[in-house]
């Protein structure tokens, strides 16, 4: 039987939405039909150009509004164009921009020194906030980091007459 | 105007930038009051999305006081209170025209697969967002809706993501009266997604996430029940249990590409990044939906692929559901909910940073710290 409000009494408002007509088909979408007009709606005004603006090769054109943050420049935006050659359906259009990403931080470090801006990493990375909520978290990790670079340096170090590759094929092959 | 200002994956500060201009005759200049943090940031922090440009500011979660309008916009004036839906929409294409608001067409030149997100990286459009003390915002006159005089403004910056989308969630699982819904995940999104499950009538509503002190507050904020994953061996038999070896009516994932709980997707997803975010709870998800029965998904993941067991779909006969959340047609339903006290979204909010600790903030909700389940960020503007 199926259930009523009355079952669930601690429930302020159960059932209140319940749609039998809200089957896995049912869009929720007013269709309207506009879908067969393709492209053909009244556009808004366009909005102007005043920056370069990299767009879809899936869609004509740019569409009448956009954001205007952070134009592509540098040697990430050389990569992000390459990658809008690509449509959304290939690899050749995502990772590059992922790479793009990535040289875009080295990009803003240098942009930062530029400008005599010496970026605060560890307060960018909100360690104030480790300090205060996860002491020991912190801690461990900067040991972590202590002891994996001393250990790194011991290695390269520990023997001047072995070259540290031939160190590497001794130590994997034990 | 100070805003936030993306530096690289885990890398965040507050810093000045010029204050927004209108640049398209609908737009407007919103002065932000509150903006939140949501786990869809998370992604862009974590370096998931790509086209996520350094110098960008996040956030698509805000409300504020119409501080300029364009010479076109006719249903704001400046000094409104407005809730700022996070989807960038036209209302004039074939997708907004029939209540898509978050699949619009002129909103977004840079990819035709997602509509257009404030503060979202490029990949939705590339709009400066609002953890900032201004924002530019594009067709005013078709997202922003008055905040009632009655209304918390802390419930009303929650409406403009949060509880639409777990709201949506639920909606999108077709739910019938009696059925067993399973939500993955116990933020935010997913606890919105478990209290809106029982408003669609759900007879059952179980959550399931590994953070014991989310997992408490949701048994007791949505009045259902909630279990660590990480004290069972396999969650999917489990919920095979405890539905009388049927499996759930409707599994919702309000997780996304973040997901715990599978190494080999864990390493796949979020450290080599060979697929498009660990997709743990959606193959959850899809394992333990009944034969016929519905999977929603509002768990953001990237544009590329990810793993998920198609083959079960297919011979389960699964109706997947999944959308970006479509806020501008949920709102008026959402503020009615709110008014009758059906819905009281501000209990979820656990931290109030002033906008100038933007860093210790994401900090704090990408690692889970201090009980975090959401936290808003108030620019110095809105403090005097
Ligand atoms: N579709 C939309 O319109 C829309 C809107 C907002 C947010 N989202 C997405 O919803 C998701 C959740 O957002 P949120 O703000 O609640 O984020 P959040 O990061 O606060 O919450 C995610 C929760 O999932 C839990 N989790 C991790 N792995 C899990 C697993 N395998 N099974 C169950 N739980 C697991 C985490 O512990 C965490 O509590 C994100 O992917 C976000 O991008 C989508
Ligand atoms: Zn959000
Ligand atoms: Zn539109």
């Amino acid at each position: 039987m199926e259930p009523t409000a009355s079952d669930y009494p601690h429930i302020n408002g159960w059932g209140i939405d319940a749609d039998p007509n809200n089957e896995p088909t049912y869009p929720l979408k007013n269709y309207t039909g506009d879908d067969h007009q393709r492209l053909n709606w009244e556009r808004p005004p366009q909005q102007v150009q005043t920056v370069e603006i990299l767009h879809s090769n899936e869609r004509p054109n740019l569409t009448a509004v956009f954001g205007t943050s952070s134009p592509p420049s540098g040697l990430s935006g050389a990569i992000r164009r390459f990658a809008f050659r690509f449509s959304e359906s290939e690899y050749g259009h995502w990772l590059p921009l992922l790479l793009a990403d990535r040289v875009n931080v080295v990009e803003g470090i240098v942009d930062d020194l530029a400008h005599g801006h010496i970026p605060n990493i560890f307060a960018e990375k909100g360690w104030k906030a480790d300090w205060k909520h996860n002491r020991a978290g912190l801690v461990q990790n900067v040991v972590i980091g202590v002891a994996a670079t001393a250990l790194v340096y011991a290695f390269f170090t520990r023997n001047k007459q072995q070259t540290a590759f031939t160190r590497l094929k001794k130590t994997i092959s034990n | 105007m100070l805003a936030m200002n993306y530096r690289g994956p885990f890398r965040v500060r507050a810093a000045q930038k010029p204050y927004p201009e209108i640049l398209h005759p609908g737009d407007a200049i919103v002065r932000v009051t509150r903006s939140c943090i949501c786990g869809s940031d998370l992604h862009l922090y974590h370096g998931l999305v790509p086209d996520t440009r350094v110098g960008m500011t996040f956030g698509h979660e805000f409300i504020g006081v119409v501080e300029e309008i364009g010479s076109s916009v006719q249903n704001l004036s400046v000094g409104d209170n407005v809730i700022v839906p996070f989807n960038v929409a036209c209302g004039k294409c074939a997708f907004c025209k029939q209540g898509l608001f978050g699949n619009c067409h002129e909103s977004n030149p840079e990819a035709t697969a997602v509509g257009g997100i404030f503060g979202y990286s490029h990949t939705a459009g590339g709009y400066d967002g609002g953890q900032a003390e201004f924002v530019r915002v594009p067709y005013a006159d078709v997202g922003p809706t008055i905040i009632p005089d009655w209304m918390d403004h802390d419930d009303a910056v929650l409406l403009t993501d949060v509880v639409p989308t777990g709201y949506q969630a639920a909606e999108m699982g077709g739910i019938k009266k009696g059925d067993t819904v399973v939500v993955f995940g116990a933020g935010p999104v997913g606890i919105m997604a478990a209290k809106s499950a029982w408003l669609f009538g759900a007879g059952r509503v179980i959550v399931i996430d590994h953070l014991e002190y989310r997992l408490d507050f949701v048994k007791k904020y949505a009045q259902c029940e909630a279990y660590n994953f990480r004290s069972m061996e396999d969650p999917v038999l489990f919920i095979k249990k405890t539905t009388d070896w049927f499996g759930a009516d409707v599994c919702i994932d309000a997780v996304g590409g973040d997901a715990a709980g599978s190494a080999l997707q864990t390493i796949t997803g979020r450290k080599l990044m060979i697929q498009a975010g660990s997709a743990t709870a959606l193959h959850w998800a899809i394992n333990s939906v009944k034969k016929g029965g519905i999977v929603s998904i509002v768990g953001v993941y990237g544009p590329t692929d990810n793993l998920v067991p198609i083959g079960n779909v297919v011979n389960k006969g699964i109706t997947i559901r999944a959308n970006q959340a479509s806020v501008k047609r949920l709102l008026p339903k959402l503020i009615d909910h709110i008014q009758a006290g059906r819905l009281n979204p501000k209990e979820i909010i656990t931290h109030r940073v002033p906008l100038e600790e933007v860093s210790d903030a994401y900090h704090i909700f990408s690692a889970k710290l201090d009980n975090c389940i959401k936290p808003i960020l108030i620019p110095p503007s809105a403090r005097q």
